[in-house]
């Protein structure tokens, strides 16, 4: 065993890239279920946007066709789960799993041509000065576009939010649609945009994973991140910054437990595999004790009949 | 005459197989309160709904200080100067003061701006408000003055106001009054929706009477008597309920310093309640909504388990019995909600009355249903109780709010209870009906049994009830003979106006005296 061999700076820079598509789907997530609707297919939206990014890349060459490919795949899966919901007033629970289920099968689909396929790569920001500082330049400037547009968004979701009006509207839609109905905001509007956000969120998730992260397509490539997701959502207590916290828990105790494994420390493989999922859970529900706040209205359908 | 500030002329909306709205017409003056009366069902919530633009009519006009109006949606309808207090809140309950008053305004000032308005406006009309508390944690009075001040702080022409004051206690419906008549003199005309007839004669100018989607009258309120105005409504003449005193029997129910904390995060504990009822005796338990009523009738019934010894029935503990066991010994109970609590909803009338009265009926044998005893029994219920619905097959949420509640409290009653609780029996029922169910308690307890009554119907408790109590958060004031209690005595005892004060006076904090 040689503790020695981790080094600190790749591990904090490696973690902040193994949490990105958990913030990314967790946060779009977040979105959708502060508007009242419950979306469990974001591992489906997450695993199109993962193929239609890589395919788009090696196509056109550019990876950032592929990220923009992406969201716009998640989010036209995610407007069948609208239709569904919205319009057909079907069960938000069985039109997610459907989704999810349908997302697999269609990316292994989509993706028959693309295993084994090297995508373009894409360019790490490089800022002059900063990147070049001891330690923290590597850990915290150095890294691709992406990443940063998921911290960005963790900031924006939260002011938009708490300051804004559409954030106001948007919550209030989440917590008593009939009364937000009754004051004249268009409910269904407000969700499907919601939707649309949160699948778009997904898709960049899914193709951070194929293009940056991986970066190859293989079947299935998600392993569960969307499921893992959804539940970071609730155990966050719908709150950005706190879904921001765990993302990066998670992510760090993954890159921590790896890193552990190559250093054949002597403990079982399976305790570490499953450290990140407990330790990430233990802390949120911790945190969460508080006061945990669902969106009232949240997976129940509206319809405007009376 | 000057040009009215609203004119309605032959509105007409119809939904598929009911005219919501017939050709209705009637005039608001400026600075007018002007009543809409009708019977659930007759309209008037379609009616404020299309002058609110949350609703189009299908034919007929309206017109705002003589020009032509027809709000596309309820946006259109604030810019003009409608402003509508909502009868079940349109409120947030995680969102605080400012942030629901907020959503209600067409161009809201910043957070800073708003909140000082909302204590201003507050202020004056003698409406304490704290912008930063969250709405769910108010009382139902507290949650209405959220809704009023997010009506006047757009400077309404017009305020329609539909229910106001069903969950409010007597002083703070005088509270209310008081501000809408300060609102009056300050030239705004207030359209007031309700079915509480005196409430009606002492505060309208003008009234307009609905029966079934159509104008069936106007009248002056204050000359014209309570009793003439329920007929217009009904269009009928109305039975009132009617019973011969009883003497006081054997205790049947004894309920001794029951404490149970609620099942729901937002509900209200019960705290050392002890009250008996004796046999032929009807209790009635007012109080304002969300003082522990739910949980009462739900430690009564056994679905809140107890302390053994909290609840005896003739001598015998039953506080820690469930709902089936309490059934078997002849306590019924029939609970506030009918759709979800009292009914099942999507099961056959059938199938709900099995549901309870599988035990006292005997329509189970050695686990296997008595279809035909069930079928039996419900169709008794449905002919002894008038239950209009097609057949015992159908479904419990085909049936209209009215009929099944007939239904809930005919199946209770017809089990022959030696000792029943009902919640709110004659909640969302027409006046019709309501006497139909009244009686049929009345005659229950003349049977001998011992009958709790948990209302906010504070008439319907002094009509039926031998003795009142009310809860107030979670406590039992003292009882009282219902007979030669005034309304002042019966608002104290629900806790007085909850820190309420008059518009335009000090503030003077009414104390609790219960």
């Amino acid at each position: 065993m040689d503790l020695s061999a981790i080094s600190p700076t790749l591990l904090i820079a490696s973690l902040m890239v193994a949490a990105t598509p958990l913030l990314l789907a967790a946060i779009g997530e977040l979105v959708v279920e502060k508007a009242g609707v419950l979306n469990l297919g974001v591992e489906g939206m997450m695993i199109v946007g993962a193929v239609c990014g890589f395919a788009v890349s090696v196509e056109t060459g550019s990876p950032y066709l592929g990220i923009l490919a992406a969201m716009a795949g998640g989010a036209i899966l995610s407007m069948l789960f609208a239709f569904l919901t919205q319009f057909a007033l079907a069960n938000q629970v069985a039109s997610g799993l459907a989704l999810t289920l349908f997302g697999l099968g269609l990316s292994a689909l989509m993706g028959q041509s693309y295993v084994g396929v090297k995508p373009p790569v894409m360019g790490k920001v490089d800022i002059p000065v900063l990147s070049d500082l001891p330690f923290v330049g590597h850990i915290l400037f150095g890294h691709d576009i992406v990443l940063y547009m998921g911290l960005g968004l963790t900031a924006a979701v939260w002011a938009v939010l708490k300051y804004t009006r559409a954030g106001l509207v948007l919550r209030a839609v989440g917590e008593n649609h009939e009364a937000a109905h009754a004051l004249g905001y268009h409910v269904v509007r407000v969700r499907i945009l919601a939707i649309l956000f949160g699948g778009a969120c997904a898709g960049l998730g899914g193709a951070y994973i194929s293009l940056i992260r991986v970066p190859q397509w293989t079947e299935g490539m998600t392993a569960g991140i969307g499921w893992i997701a959804l539940a970071l959502v609730v155990f966050a207590s719908w709150k950005p910054w706190r879904v921001l916290l765990g993302a990066y828990l998670f992510g760090g105790i993954n890159v921590l437990q790896l890193n552990l494994q190559a250093a054949g420390i002597a403990i079982p493989v399976e305790y570490l595999a499953m450290s990140p999922y407990l330790i990430t859970i233990i802390v949120l529900v911790i945190l969460s004790a508080d006061k945990s706040a669902a969106p009232a209205s949240l997976g129940r359908p509206f319809h405007a009949s009376n | 005459m000057n040009t009215p500030l609203l004119s309605i002329q032959g509105l007409t909306k119809a939904y598929p197989g009911v005219v919501a709205n017939d050709d209705v017409s009637f005039d608001i003056a400026e600075g007018e309160v002007h009543a809409l009366l009708g019977e659930n069902g007759a309209g008037k919530s379609t009616l404020v709904k299309m002058i609110y633009g949350l609703v189009k009519p299908d034919s007929g006009t309206m017109t705002w200080q003589g020009n032509a109006f027809a709000p596309a949606e309820p946006r259109a309808a604030r810019g003009s100067g409608v402003a509508m207090v909502f009868q079940h809140f349109s409120l947030f309950d995680a969102l605080n003061v400012a942030e629901n008053v907020a959503l209600g305004m067409e161009n809201p000032p910043p957070m800073r701006d708003l909140a000082k308005r909302i204590k201003d406006v507050s202020e004056n009309y003698g409406l304490p408000l704290d912008p930063d508390r969250t709405v769910g944690d108010l009382s139902a009075g507290e949650r209405q003055r959220v809704e009023i001040i997010r009506c006047l702080l757009q400077d309404p022409k017009l305020l329609i106001m539909d229910e106001p004051t069903s969950v409010l206690t007597p002083q703070e419906v005088e509270i209310l009054f008081q501000t809408l008549r300060k609102l009056k003199s300050e030239g705004t005309s207030i359209l007031y929706i309700s079915h509480k007839l005196e409430e009606i004669r002492t505060l309208c100018d003008h009234a307009t009477i609905l029966r079934l989607g159509k104008n069936v009258g106007e009248c002056v309120p204050a000359q014209t008597s309570a009793r003439d105005m329920a007929e217009m409504m009904v269009g009928d003449t109305l039975q009132t309920p009617t019973r011969t005193a009883q003497d006081g029997g054997e205790v049947v129910l004894q309920v001794d310093d029951l404490s149970a904390a609620s099942g729901n995060p937002f509900g209200t504990s019960l705290k050392n309640i002890s009250f008996s009822v004796s046999a032929g005796e009807i209790l009635g338990l007012g109080g304002v909504a969300g003082n522990g009523q739910d949980e009462l009738l739900a430690a009564l019934s056994g679905e809140l388990l107890t302390a053994a010894t909290a609840v005896t029935i003739r001598g015998d503990a039953v506080g820690n019995l469930g709902p089936n066991q309490r059934r078997g010994i002849g306590t019924l109970a029939a609970p506030e909600e009918r759709l979800g609590h009292a009914a099942a909803p999507n099961m056959s009338l059938v199938e709900n009355a099995l549901l309870t009265g599988a035990i006292r009926q005997d329509l189970t044998k050695k686990g296997f249903v008595n279809w035909k005893g069930a079928t039996e029994f419900a169709d008794q219920i449905i002919s002894e109780f008038d239950v209009r619905t097609p057949g015992s097959d159908r479904a419990a949420r085909a049936l209209s709010g009215g009929n099944l509640q007939k239904f809930v409290i005919g199946r209770e009653v017809l089990q022959d209870p030696e000792v029943l609780i009902v919640n709110q029996p004659t909640w969302g029922v027409d006046a019709a009906a309501a006497a139909a169910i009244r009686q049929s308690l009345m005659d229950l307890a003349a049977k001998g049994a011992a009958i709790v009554v948990i209302s906010q119907d504070l008439d319907e408790l002094m009509e039926i009830s031998d003795r009142f109590g009310a809860l107030n958060e979670g406590r039992l004031s003292e009882l009282r003979p219902t007979s030669g209690l005034t309304i002042d005595e019966i608002g104290l005892m629900m806790g007085g106006s909850h820190g309420m004060h008059v518009a335009g006076e000090e503030t003077v904090e009414q104390e609790a005296s219960a």
